[in-house]
């Protein structure tokens, strides 16, 4: 009896396309559910104080930079996108005299910074930068030292709140 | 001023202004219907990115609404591509024979009581001849690409057409069985007196025939194998871009303005109100009078339906599709054919 209830009951849900319905119905709630798209230049996405963005070459409080030309980042760079040449200046120190990343090859990965033994390298919250003429991709130690004396207040406040976990 | 103008009015010819008189009125449909196509293009985005949890299109003008006008003028001056090897009269033929036969339905489509572009007798034979002749347009497409995409498209338009055509015209004999006419003024007519005596309830299993084949003779999803983007790319139209891209664009949804407006036409009452003979609803001054407001209505809620349907279902399979046209559709609106017989011969209800 209860098969035969059934069936009969399968017969109007087919033709009265109940299944449609019901999927219809999702839809319709879905029209007035909020949305989730975040509208880019007006809003963005928070960050996080560990965040990988363009990099930065730091100096110490008294402005003396702080690279040794060690060329760990070098060593360590998986995409070969960081060239080091380095020279004993007349203070008897060694630091560099060519810092290049090549930002077509580099992939972000942050072993630089996590390799660097004097917090020199890092990468900040930059993302949104571009390129207009072949060449910008090479991001050299000028540039790199003055992304880095620009932005070094919140360079700083990012690796302090990093710092417990690290 | 006005007595000047048809002063000069009166002194043109006679054959030229009635000549004029029907180029305006053409006019006077055509380019709100473009308007109507550009802006559904605009409302499908919305739509669908609303029922996805997306905002859909809203950089160019106050909430994108300027979006539909941007991709017009991209479009147009984009360069018109011709396939290495193609048949270039036919390339070049296809889409204004998509596109015209979606415009030129509109000539027996009745907007308000009279207010036809040509209350011609045989109305719905004129719309049925019409809507199966834009497939034309889709075959020819497919095969003066010379590319296998677009053929396997347009056999799949050509299949998908013959499986449907059958079940809408059965439909439709419904329809004119129950109104006794062809002209589609006078269905609307036969369906006086409020929403009780339309077509769709009497006529409830043609109504969803009708409505499913007209969704997949427009090519929409679910039915939309014809262009299957995961599929065969975009089906007939994968060579296409610029003009003959955005007449294929427009003929579509031309197309689908015109069943809508069929939809509502032949089972919702056209521009009747359906508060018509309700006792105090029916004294309103707008919701309760007939007119061109409330086919507009009826129509925007079909559009609606037809993005709604998008947004909803997956895309039919190729099996499927022909068992729902020739194994479903055909038996049902052939059992219902006779169940109507009946109906009329005894005057069945308000509707006979």
């Amino acid at each position: 009896m209860n098969a035969v209830a059934r069936q009969i009951g399968d017969f109007f849900k087919t033709f009265l396309l109940w299944e449609l319905v019901i999927g219809l119905s999702v839809t319709a709630r879905e029209l007035f559910a909020p949305k989730v798209t975040v509208l880019y230049p007006e809003e963005k996405t928070p960050q996080s104080p560990r965040f990988r963005g363009l990099h930065a070459l730091r100096r110490y409080a008294n402005g003396e930079e702080r690279c040794i030309a060690c060329k760990l980042c070098e060593a360590v760079c998986p995409a070969l996108a960081i060239t080091i040449e380095s020279e004993m200046r007349a203070d008897g120190t060694r630091r560099t005299t060519r810092y290049d990343i090549d930002l077509f090859k580099c992939i972000y990965c942050g072993f630089c910074e996590e390799a660097c033994p004097v917090d020199s390298i890092v990468e900040t919250r930059l993302y949104e930068y571009h390129f207009e003429q072949r060449g910008e991709n090479i991001m050299t130690k000028d540039k790199l030292l003055a992304i880095g004396d620009k932005y070094e207040e919140s360079i700083a406040r990012d690796r302090a709140a990093d710092a417990p976990y690290s | 001023m006005l007595d000047s103008i048809l002063a000069i009015w009166s002194q043109i010819p006679e054959a030229i202004r009635v000549s004029a008189l029907i180029v305006l009125k053409i006019l006077a449909i055509v380019l709100p219907l473009l308007g109507v196509v550009a802006y559904l293009t605009y409302a499908e985005r919305k739509v669908i990115g609303y029922m996805q949890a997306r905002v859909g299109p809203n950089r160019v003008g106050p909430a994108g609404l300027l979006q539909p006008i941007a991709d017009a003028a991209k479009l147009a001056f984009k360069e018109i591509v011709i396939p290495a090897r193609a048949n270039r009269a036919l390339f070049i033929i296809a889409p204004v024979l998509s596109f015209l036969p979606a415009l030129v339905a509109w000539a027996v489509v009745p907007f308000a009581d009279g207010a036809v572009l040509a209350n011609v007798d045989a109305g719905l034979l004129f719309i049925l001849a019409l809507t199966s002749f834009g497939v034309y347009g889709i075959i020819l497409a497919g095969w003066a690409s010379n590319s296998k995409y677009a053929f396997l498209g347009a056999m799949r338009a050509a299949a998908q057409m013959v499986s449907y055509e059958l079940a809408m015209g059965f439909a439709l004999i419904g329809v004119l069985m129950a109104a006794n006419s062809l002209k589609l003024n006078d269905i609307v007519l036969a369906q006086q007196g409020g929403f009780w005596h339309w077509y769709f309830i009497p006529l409830f299993p043609l109504f969803l025939v009708y409505w499913i084949s007209g969704v997949a003779e427009t090519n929409r999803l679910p039915f939309d194998v014809v262009e299957g983007e995961s599929e065969i790319v975009a089906g007939f139209h994968v060579e296409y871009g610029g003009m003959g891209f955005a007449l294929f664009f427009l003929a579509e949804y031309a197309n689908m303005t015109l069943i809508a407006t069929l939809v509502a036409t032949l089972f919702m009452g056209g521009w009747l109100s359906p508060l018509e003979n309700v006792p105090v609803l029916g004294q309103l001054p707008l919701l309760g009078q007939n007119g061109f407001h409330w086919l507009a209505l009826k129509v925007a809620f079909f559009l609606f339906c037809f993005l709604w349907f998008r947004a909803t279902f997956p895309r039919y399979r190729y099996d499927q599709i022909m068992r729902l046209g020739w194994k479903v559709f055909i038996p049902v609106t052939i059992v219902w054919l006779a169940v109507v017989g009946v109906f009329v011969h005894t005057g069945f209800g308000p509707w006979f």
